[in-house]
């Protein structure tokens, strides 16, 4: 049977391809909702209970966080609601009415908590004031919190064995918590390439298919699912000829990768001897062994955010040095390169706050210069961390001169509180900027004055340069990677940084696009930086490339107007230049 | 036993800092806080409680304390509603 009668039946679904591999496994729906609150009769009370005090100091915990950081920014009002919310969290005489019910009706306890908490809320919501359903909301955000924090806990001990969750979306957070657990891979309603789940699902090499219409409506409980992420299906329950038929790609894929991983002492090297960097994005530390594994030849990225996730609060100092201690000594002499918190926008907040335009609001450097405690926390720990002089520093989301030049500030003044307490540091720390907004991609001279090097990320700068939403399904076919507008961006910021001589590296999805890379190489780019799982098979892409050949479909690129002219052009080339493709498996 | 009327004078009411402050106060002292208005009887040491009290400016609400130092509760809580909760 070939590939495309695999698919003629009707169990099968399609979405985005988001991370590659192939998965068997029982299907887990993972709802959020807090509706779907069970009215359940229950046996051990002592576990419900002490589940119970578990949510409700977990809880505490995340508003206290939210608190600290709250104080300076959000003025008074929203201050006093998260300090009453923390208030009711220990409110002895609710707690009290909880428990004991818990104890005489024997049932869930998320179904006490809601009920028990949802008559303050209606006294509230029966008046005619505005306030007052407004209080009838914040007292609703700390009942809402406290049942997530509790179906959080039941979840995590309902999956025993292998799974593929299905959801209608994951956030940062929920795909770090299913790190933990035995997760085979992923199926969204929505979200596509660029969204967090894809990332960090592509760098753990964990399958999925995002953007699946109906999914949880479609998927049961325990069906038996085909997940192949290679080209965007499903095959839910399928029959002994499907199985047979996946069970045989998984094999040869297997071999296919088994191929791919010898390459993992060999350089990036082009047919006619030009060198190319290959570097991970890193988000959790459980990455580390595998992009070791996979041979990247440092770190180009190290999204420092996922700590908010992992841990649900700010990590201090103590912890960060630590953090960033133990991945410059595993990549030594390898260089690393850490990114401060790249916190707002589509990724994690730790505030309630509600932004119009999050996109284009309060986020990277622009946060982290509204929290000069936050920011150089993180500057003290990383040049802490720095002695064996393989970090490099970078930040986030820089739009001006005027957010390098405070930033530096706060960096000079890191080193000299260092220096006053005799704590050593690599003195000649390398500083350097992310551009993902158009104005930065327009002012590299002016930003080389102050840098040492520069890191586009193309997810951002993509999308603020088309003025497209990437996670607005309305919209999203309008981010295109190979519009003519991209490529000259790109074009022109590899010559304005080799005028003045400073390294720029790419490090968005871009950067592992098999289509992208003859092109990147082409304009001059010589350091990729990409989700650990890509880099065996970009070294093959690339030991099958001339930089001449390339250099050539740079030049026709750019001087073509029209994105399907480019894609075209870009796709005839690989097939021309690159053997042995995935793809071949499933022919 | 000591039972007080009260008038909250405050423009703004009993709104949430407030709340937070009268429920912080009366967790100083031993003594039983109750409030009632129309009816409605509302633990005071419990902040969803005092959090669900519709207390504008002009309404009239009645303090009940009963323990060892209830005196000195009433005192120290009456003074605060006349205030106006630090916001006049």
């Amino acid at each position: 049977m070939n590939y495309n009668e695999m698919f003629k039946d009707k169990n099968k679904l399609e979405g985005i391809a988001a991370a590659s591999g192939i998965s068997i496994a029982k299907a887990f729906l993972y709802t959020k909702e807090v509706e779907t609150i069970k009215d359940e009769p229950i046996v051990n009370i002592e576990e419900a209970k002490k589940n119970l005090i578990e949510a409700i100091e977990k809880s505490k915990k995340e508003l206290r966080k939210i608190f600290n950081l709250a104080i300076d920014k959000l003025g008074e009002k929203r201050e006093s609601i998260f300090e009453a919310q923390v208030m009711i969290l220990e409110d002895q005489y609710l707690l009290d009415a909880i428990f004991k019910r818990l104890e005489l009706e024997k049932r869930s306890p998320e179904f006490i908590v809601h009920d028990e908490i949802t008559k303050y809320q209606n006294v509230l919501n029966s008046s005619v004031e505005d306030y007052l359903k407004e209080r009838a909301n914040d007292i609703g955000d700390i009942k809402n919190r406290l049942i997530k924090n509790l179906k959080n806990k039941q979840w995590k001990s309902r999956i025993t064995s292998d799974v593929i969750v299905v959801a209608d979306s994951i956030t940062p957070a929920d795909t770090v918590l299913f790190t933990r657990v035995n997760v085979k891979g992923y199926i969204t309603s929505f979200g596509g390439l660029t969204s967090h789940a894809a990332i960090i699902a592509r760098s753990l090499n964990i399958p999925a298919v995002l953007g699946v219409h109906d999914a949880t409506s479609k998927i049961k409980n325990d069906d038996l699912l085909i997940l192949d992420g290679i080209h965007g299906r499903i095959i839910i329950n399928p029959d002994q000829e499907q199985l047979d038929y996946y069970d045989n790609k998984i094999k040869m894929l297997n071999q296919y990768d088994n191929e791919l991983i010898k390459l993992k002492d060999e350089k990036a090297i082009t047919t006619d001897g030009i060198e190319i960097k290959i570097n991970a994005n890193l988000d959790i530390e459980e990455e580390l062994p595998f992009l070791i594994q996979n041979g990247a030849s440092g770190i180009g990225l190290l999204r420092t955010e996922q700590f908010f996730n992992v841990l649900e609060n700010i990590p201090d100092e103590e912890l960060q040095i630590l953090h960033y201690k133990k991945i410059s000594q595993a990549l030594y002499p390898d260089s690393i390169t850490i990114r401060t918190f790249d916190i707002g926008g589509d990724k994690f907040l730790p505030y309630d706050v509600k932004e119009p335009n999050p996109m284009l609001g309060w986020r990277g450097i622009r946060f982290l210069l509204d929290h000069p405690q936050l920011l150089k926390t993180q500057i003290r720990a990383i040049l802490h961390a720095s002695l064996n002089s393989n970090i490099q520093f970078m930040i986030p989301m820089v739009s001006s001169t005027k957010e390098i030049i405070q930033t530096k500030r706060y960096i000079d003044e890191c080193k000299l509180e260092l220096r006053d307490s005799n704590i050593p540091f690599d003195e000649e720390i390398r500083f350097g900027v992310m551009i993902e907004i158009p104005s930065a991609s327009l002012l590299i001279k002016e930003f080389s004055k102050y840098v040492d090097y520069f890191s586009v990320g193309t997810n951002d700068l993509i999308q603020y340069l088309l003025a497209c939403d990437r996670g607005n399904e309305i919209v999203n076919q309008l981010y295109q990677e190979f519009h003519p507008a991209i490529l000259r961006a790109l074009d022109f910021m590899v010559r304005e940084a080799n005028s003045v001589n400073k390294p720029i590296s790419i490090c968005g999805e871009m950067a592992s696009d098999k289509f992208a890379i003859p092109f990147l190489i082409g304009i001059g780019f010589t350091s990729l930086s990409m989700n650990a799982a890509s880099i065996p098979y970009t070294k093959k892409i690339i030991r099958n490339l001339s930089f001449n050949k390339c250099k050539t479909l740079a030049k026709d690129c750019l001087s073509l107007s029209d994105e399907n002219e480019i894609l075209s052009r870009i796709e005839n080339f690989y097939k021309e230049n690159v053997q042995q493709d995935i793809d071949n498996i499933f022919n | 036993m000591i039972e007080k009327k009260v008038k909250i004078v405050n423009r703004a009411g009993l709104h949430v800092r407030p709340a937070a402050n009268l429920v912080k106060l009366s967790a100083k002292y031993k003594s039983d806080f109750f409030i009632f208005r129309e009816g409605m009887e509302i633990n005071g040491k419990s902040i969803i409680g005092v959090m669900t009290l519709v207390a504008a400016q002009g309404t009239e609400l009645v303090l009940k304390f009963d323990g060892v130092d209830e005196k000195n509760a009433m005192e120290e809580i009456v003074d605060f509603f006349e205030r106006g909760f630090d916001e006049l």
